[in-house]
């Protein structure tokens, strides 16, 4: 019997679920998450394909904002240039605690195919903005996207919120 | 109109001003003119109707070692023929005049070749990088280009 379910029969469940506070609420962000698409090169014509109903992003409760103020991570899809790296900083900073960043592709991730003569590229945005996922390919297939996608919402479901400080001392 | 055709009109209107008929090698053909008379002879086969190039195709920049270069390919879209050109310049002096005010497309064809080679296009009404930060320097196409080893404290190359 599911969940849900017992939900329902309030006799029965009582309409009551034992559980940590903390668990609900990394489950509401990790099934929620709305994104900054940084589409910079060809990932992003891959992440078109990741996006369409084929493989349906939105199922992961991925909603795309334009504005980084309203998103909870940002996907940095493509060739990171300096032009550009200035301006990904930018957006990063505006976007509201807590943040996320996935890296999606070669170049975003070390520089790629721009690593011996790219004058112009920066060397893996994680140089600028700290990088919690790194999907590797040129550009990676829509299946790497989703394992990208469900690795960031098991690293958020498994975050502390409360007493942090504390927890992580024990951890050392 | 063939190339070689169109060559010899313009060697009776500009004279010395055309330098060269270049049909040798295994590309399109070409015609080498004089640099200062670039804006005349443009002029010229955009509005005389027997040219009437009304369509600048593309506009590159080349470093040629010494010099710099300029490729213009045209094409009529009245008469269906085609024109290559070139110019040159020292490298010392890099100076072309624009076409601009001719063909509206060379706007952002000639920033690119001024941000990426290097060459300024007297009498472009906006001749600023369209590629690269506004704030680079050096021209990054060039053969003896180096890159800096920092831009905005992010490091260029590892």
């Amino acid at each position: 019997m599911g969940l849900l379910d017992r939900l329902d029969d309030p006799y029965e469940g009582g309409g009551i679920i034992l559980g940590k506070v903390e668990d609900l609420l990394n489950w509401g962000r990790s099934k929620s998450d709305w994104y900054l698409h940084f589409g910079l090169a060809c990932c992003a014509i891959e992440f078109m394909a990741m996006n369409a109903s084929h493989f349906d992003f939105m199922r992961f409760g991925t909603i795309p904002r334009t504005s980084p103020r309203q998103a909870d991570f940002i996907m940095v899809t493509g060739t990171v240039t300096f032009k550009m790296a200035d301006r990904i900083k930018i957006l990063y900073e505006q976007m509201a605690e807590p943040k996320y960043v996935i890296s999606v592709g070669s170049c975003s991730n070390c520089g790629g195919p721009y690593w011996e003569h790219g004058y112009h590229v920066l060397k893996g945005v994680d140089r600028i903005i700290p990088v919690d996922v790194y999907i590797p390919g040129c550009p990676p297939r829509p299946e790497a996207f989703e394992e990208g996608m469900m690795l960031l919402q098991k690293k958020i479901s498994h975050q502390a919120i409360f007493n942090k400080r504390k927890r992580l001392e024990s951890e050392v | 109109m063939l190339p070689n055709e169109i060559y010899d009109k313009l060697k009776t209107e500009f004279g010395d001003a055309v330098i060269e008929f270049d049909n040798k090698q295994p590309t399109d053909s070409f015609i080498v003119i004089n640099t200062e008379n670039l804006f005349d002879i443009c002029h010229t086969l955009r509005d005389k109707n027997e040219f009437l190039f009304d369509y600048l195709m593309c506009l590159s920049g080349m470093d040629l070692g010494e010099n710099v270069g300029v490729v213009y390919h045209l094409y009529s879209m009245t008469h269906k023929h085609k024109l290559v050109l070139k110019v040159t310049a020292p490298k010392t002096d890099p100076r072309v005049p624009s076409v601009e005010m001719i063909w509206r497309t060379a706007d952002w064809h000639e920033r690119e070749a001024y941000d990426l080679i290097g060459i300024q296009f007297e009498g472009h009404r906006n001749l600023i990088r369209i590629l690269c930060p506004y704030d680079w320097e050096g021209h990054p196409l060039r053969k003896d280009y180096e890159a800096p080893e920092y831009y905005h404290d992010m490091k260029v190359s590892y």
